[in-house]
């Protein structure tokens, strides 16, 4: 493969994910306004937002420093789209799968909020520092139980198969089919901890503390206007597809092709990529726009206590409950 | 250009209202009325929006704080008056701590009368503002 055809898929998969996760943040709104009785915005609405953000005015505040305000919203929007090259997307291997796992993945997620973090310092206001702090304190709460349950996974499918963090790995030997009814009871409870984690790590209320709009005025983006906003906009609305499809190729690595008997690989691939666009929409329904529902955002020291203690203990639990069916089978 | 059709964020300000029309404006959130179907959303921050709505008639205290809220909103911006208050003083016309109405510290754009408006007024304002801001883009261009 010469090097042209390679930047090409790439562009490729990054304009298509983009466009996938502006229409999902769309259907999301749409959703979220019917469940609370409203009509709600259509489902362009996320690219409209868009085009207005990049006609408005870039303001640098002048107490900020302006080098690190400036990149901030690039480091947060290259490193989410970076996450892209490393998840397997619409049923396909990932285009980096060979060079990453889900080892690097769970890191390379921290440097979006981690760029969050310096956006907040750098803008010099102190509502955007107050959000900084609990930026901080949230991406410290969520690692533990996300971290408990990508190697507690990987410790049950590396009993069967080599390199178990390689997502080729996960696939092929998906967790569901190796374990009795104990483990699934187990799988089930890990799933849960990782759509709660996604649910934080997406920034979503109820523990949206960071940005809190009502209270914190937007808190780390409350000095951004503009491109830069509209970068942070993009950047959030791309990590929030990459994380869905991250619980996707861990416990969902599932292609339709093989089950309908469908060989030719252009008709596989597109039905494949449909069927991924259907997991990954279940993911987002439950972990983002019915929870945001359903409840109201948490204090600082509640939400880090969901994820410390209770996510962390839950997920441990169904780590016990994978290892016991390991013994009794 | 149309960019500003249907995407318009609003940035509530109140100059010392009696809370009236800040009621107003949340009642244009709530299901019945519902703005987020024509993309307008309240925003947390000036510097997110494109109109500024701003209540009650400007109180001496206010007046620097209304300046500086109006420069940190980026351009194109667009103020939007609600209520009797900042339009001309309200029931505390000439009153002793009052720096006069809106439009002698910061260019308005739209009126809306009323005390307070009905929410359908202020609908109709910030759709005006849009129909404005996207006059402007043309004139520039």
């Amino acid at each position: 493969m010469n090097v042209i055809v390679i930047i090409a898929t790439f562009i490729c998969v990054v304009g298509l994910s983009t466009i996938f996760s502006l229409l999902y943040r769309g259907v999301d709104r749409k959703l979220v306004a019917h469940m609370q009785g409203r009509v709600g915005p259509p489902v362009v609405q996320p690219f409209r937002d868009v085009r207005k953000l990049l006609m408005k005015e870039n303001i640098i505040p002048d107490g900020a420093i302006s080098w690190l305000f400036t990149a901030a919203p690039f480091i947060c929007l290259i490193t989410s789209a970076l996450l892209l090259f490393y998840i397997p997307l619409f049923g396909q291997e990932a285009l980096l799968g060979g060079y990453g796992d889900a080892i690097l993945v769970i890191y390379l997620l921290i440097l979006p909020s981690l760029a969050l973090v310096l956006a907040g310092f750098a803008s010099s206001s102190p509502y955007a520092t107050v959000g900084a702090q609990r930026e901080m304190v949230i991406m410290m709460s969520y690692e533990l139980p996300l971290a408990i349950t990508v190697v507690s996974l990987a410790w049950r499918i590396g009993r069967v198969a080599d390199n178990p963090f390689m997502f080729s790995t996960i696939a092929e030997s998906p967790i569901w089919s190796l374990v009795g009814p104990l483990g699934t009871i187990g799988s089930l409870i890990l799933l849960f901890a990782l759509l709660v984690v996604t649910t934080g790590e997406a920034g979503k209320v109820p523990f949206d503390i960071a940005e809190a709009e009502t209270e914190i005025a937007g808190g780390l983006l409350v000095e951004y206007s503009g491109r830069n906003l509209c970068l942070f906009y993009l950047a959030d609305i791309i990590k929030t597809f990459a994380l869905a499809s991250l619980v996707v190729a861990l416990f969902i690595p599932y292609n339709l092709s093989p089950l309908v008997g469908i060989g030719a690989p252009v008709l596989a691939g597109i039905v494949d990529g449909l069927f991924f666009l259907v997991k990954a929409f279940a993911v987002m329904l439950i972990s983002i726009s019915v929870i945001r529902t359903a409840v109201a955002r948490f204090k600082i020291s509640q939400a880090s206590w969901v994820y410390i203690i209770a996510m962390t203990l839950i997920s441990l639990f169904g780590l016990i409950l994978l290892s016991v069916d390991l013994m009794v089978s | 250009m149309k960019a500003f059709k249907r995407a318009l964020w609003v940035y509530h300000l109140n100059t010392g209202s009696c809370n009236g029309c800040d009621i107003e404006i949340l009642a244009v959130l709530t299901p019945r009325y519902d703005v987020e179907r024509f993309g307008i959303m309240l925003v947390g921050s000036p510097r997110h929006a494109d109109v500024l709505l701003v209540t009650g008639p400007v109180v001496k205290q206010m007046v620097p704080r209304v300046k500086r809220i109006y420069e940190q909103t980026p351009d194109p911006k667009l103020v939007v008056v609600v209520g009797s208050c900042g339009i001309e003083g309200g029931v505390f016309y000439e009153s002793y701590s009052l720096a006069g109405p809106v439009d002698q510290i910061i260019p308005v754009d739209v009126y809306v009368p009323g005390c307070p408006p009905r929410p359908e007024a202020i609908i109709e304002a910030v759709v005006k503002a849009w129909v404005k801001l996207e006059k402007a883009e043309q004139g520039v261009r």
